[in-house]
């Protein structure tokens, strides 16, 4: 079985690794992870008979090979080829999972923003990830991230402390060398964003070559009391590429996070974001956007688990499917029995453009308590023909019609991204992409 | 200007017009009335460019062209601009977008550059003050929430931005008071001039008291069964249409 080639490569790699620690074996860091690779191996990689992964099928991932070790050589000049125009802020470079400060530029002083490599947060702030680090994330059951916890030994530790407030953002750039070979790579960072904190994040992917990358991400984002973070996941990685990702989201008492995941183009994409909101008066805002053609996959996961009581969360995802394209919604809310007074709001909403791709669409309401607001609603349909008429007996032609109405579509999730070089990078993507199409 | 001759159309295996022949000349107002189901609105929806319909005889030639062989868009480049009876809302796009896309996609049909971003506010300025639209409501998605008497109105807003040939009017006096019927009628005949004709499809007169047309058309199966000037349509008010329905079946019957 191919499936265990990949996955004999990678214990055995773990193994080279766990030998070459002497004596660091047993730090609470490395049991972690010795302990995710024990489950990793039991669990294997998932096959569509896992409900979780009905509609997406690893299979050709898995039976790929990957140098799971490689050297890149890209400098300034070739990431001069991915640009971002107008891009101010921290700006981190991530070439293969691997943190590169040589490349990266910071304009928020030390005292307001901490940035560390996550093997020096293991000798310098070792409590700080005793209590963050994989605290939240699932490690048991699900095998990519138990797999990130194992593998991941680079990344980074952003840390803002309390009362502080962050006008510029932190973007972290994570650039996929797959230029020579097909390349693997385990990206892993924790974001802790203190008390009465306040911040806006982004993580762009993106691929420098035509071979194929395989980016198994983690990102833990810890939401302090009162604190307010915007996070912007974006995506634009070759079609050969297979991402699959996991924001592990955290939210004390009356704290506000923000999601926006956009994803313009990859082979096959797979986006968890949990949300746990384990406090009181909390807001969450999760959107998305996904607008596959070809034979592109994007499947979004996502889940809001509702502890406590007085806390609201709306999400909102859009996906325009074209060409033979296929995505997958699976939207998850848990009101446990303490969180009464939960508002919980859930829209999944799809455009198919072409007869030839397909959505599948799942929400999964489950609850305990008995006073709470709870709606969901899927829409998959096609374009209103009504409405193309009426553009056309203005003179607008019919493609620019369809152009216009996906646009107006697609708008609403993007338009809100506080991050301009952000929000101008994705506007201007979207347009090509429906230009093309 | 417009010349339909023998216009037959139908919907699936519908026939709904069936031998129209009608000629506008420039400057002209026609009304159209007739019983319900009696194909107005279609008529209106098939000079447009409507894809749902099917023409299966006839001819309609418009400005020396012929109409039948250009898409919807083209036909409105050319100057064919159809008032809808149901406006369509479309989430996500203002009106002032929608137009300023719609007026540089005419003008790049006949080869010219788009239109100043200043000159457009101004025209749209003075446009939506003689039809007492809102500023603000042109910010808008298009349509969206918009109640009865705005979509009307916006509809004529358009046709006074887009300054077309011909316009049609598709039953646009359905669901509105007499206050927002007089500020529409008001919208067109400011907008009647020598060179621009119009087609007004109405199940009442009412609308004809404010627009009156040159002359009216009564359309019942599918055919033109009787026209006359406005007169005609007060004597449809005061005596209905079964007076007409039974001389049209009375004429066909004995055809048969």
């Amino acid at each position: 079985m191919s499936n265990t080639d990949m996955q004999t490569q990678l214990l055995s790699d773990f193994q080279a690794y766990q030998n070459g620690l002497n004596g660091k074996a047993e730090t609470p860091f490395n049991q972690l992870r010795r302990l995710a690779m024990d489950n990793f191996s039991n669990l294997g990689f998932p096959t569509t008979k896992h409900e979780e992964w009905k509609y997406s099928n690893v299979k050709k991932l898995v039976e790929k090979s990957y140098n799971f070790h490689p050297k890149s050589e890209a400098g300034e000049d070739e990431l001069s080829a991915l640009p971002i125009p107008d891009l101010a802020g921290n700006i981190l470079y991530f070439i293969n999972g691997i943190f590169h400060p040589e490349l990266s530029t910071l304009q928020t002083p030390d005292d307001k923003l901490k940035i560390i490599t996550l093997s020096q947060a293991i000798t310098e702030f070792p409590d700080l990830l005793n209590e963050y680090y994989g605290k939240f994330t699932d490690n048991i059951t699900e095998s990519f991230t138990a797999l990130n916890t194992a593998m991941a030994n680079d990344g980074v530790v952003v840390f803002i402390p309390d009362n502080t407030t962050l006008e510029e953002p932190v973007i972290m750039r994570m650039i996929g060398d797959v230029r020579e070979e097909n390349v693997g790579s385990f990206v892993r960072n924790l974001v802790v964003v203190g008390k009465n904190a306040e911040v806006k994040i982004a993580e762009s992917f993106r691929t420098l070559g035509e071979k194929s990358g395989f980016v198994n991400a983690v990102t833990e984002i810890i939401v302090g009391e009162d604190a307010r973070v915007d996070y912007y996941k974006v995506q634009d990685d070759n079609d050969e590429s297979f991402h699959i990702g996991t924001t592990q989201v955290y939210q004390k008492d009356r704290s506000y996070f923000y999601s926006a995941t956009v994803t313009i183009n990859g082979g096959f994409v797979r986006n968890n974001l949990n949300l746990i909101l384990d406090g009181q008066h909390i807001n969450s805002y999760m959107y998305g956007l996904y607008i596959p053609d070809k034979k592109q996959h994007i499947d979004n996961h996502t889940l809001v688990d509702h502890r406590k009581p007085n806390c609201q969360s709306n999400e909102l995802y859009k996906g325009i499917l074209m060409g033979k394209s296929t995505g997958v919604f699976n939207g998850k809310i848990f009101v446990q029995e303490d969180a009464q007074k939960t508002n919980a709001y859930q829209n999944c909403r799809n455009v198919i453009v072409s007869d030839s791709a397909t959505m599948n669409t799942k929400p999964q309401l489950e609850i305990w308590a008995d006073d709470v607001k709870c709606s969901h609603g899927t829409t998959t349909g096609k374009l209103n023909d009504d409405a193309i008429f009426y553009m056309q007996s203005r003179g607008i032609p019919k493609q620019e019609a369809i152009k216009l109405q996906l646009l107006a579509f697609a708008e609403d999730v993007v338009s809100q991204i506080k991050i301009d070089g952000i929000r101008n990078y994705l506007e201007v993507l979207i347009r090509e992409k429906l230009h093309g199409n | 200007m417009l010349k339909i001759s023998n216009l037959h159309a139908r919907v699936e295996e519908k026939e709904i017009l069936r031998g129209i022949n009608l000629e506008v000349k420039p400057g002209e107002v026609h009304a159209i009335m007739g019983p319900n189901g009696s194909g107005k609105s279609t008529l209106a929806s098939v000079l447009a460019g409507r894809e749902d319909y099917e023409v299966t005889e006839g001819t309609v030639e418009f400005l020396g062209k012929d109409l039948l062989e250009l898409a919807p868009e083209e036909r409105a480049a050319e100057g064919i601009f159809l008032a809808f009876q149901y406006p369509v809302e479309i989430p996500g796009v203002t009106t002032v977008n929608f137009l300023k896309t719609a007026i540089n996609q005419i003008r790049k049909y006949h080869g010219k550059d788009p239109i100043d971003a200043a000159q457009f506010l101004k025209l749209m300025k003075q446009k939506a003050k003689s039809v007492k639209i809102d500023d603000q409501l042109l910010r808008r998605s298009l349509n969206e929430g918009f109640s009865g008497g705005e979509k009307k109105r916006n509809e004529i807003f358009q046709m006074a931005m887009l300054e077309p040939q011909l316009g049609l009017l598709d039953e646009t006096d359905s669901g509105l008071d007499i206050d927002a019927l007089r500020i529409v009628a008001d919208g067109v005949n400011e907008l009647r001039s020598a060179n621009r004709s119009f087609i007004v499809v109405t199940h009442y007169q009412r609308l004809l008291d404010y627009i009156v047309p040159d002359f009216v058309h009564v359309l019942y199966k599918g055919r033109i069964v009787k026209s006359g000037t406005k007169e005609l349509a007060l004597e449809l008010e005061e005596k209905g249409y079964d007076w007409i329905k039974a001389e049209a079946d009375a004429a066909e019957a004995s055809v048969a």
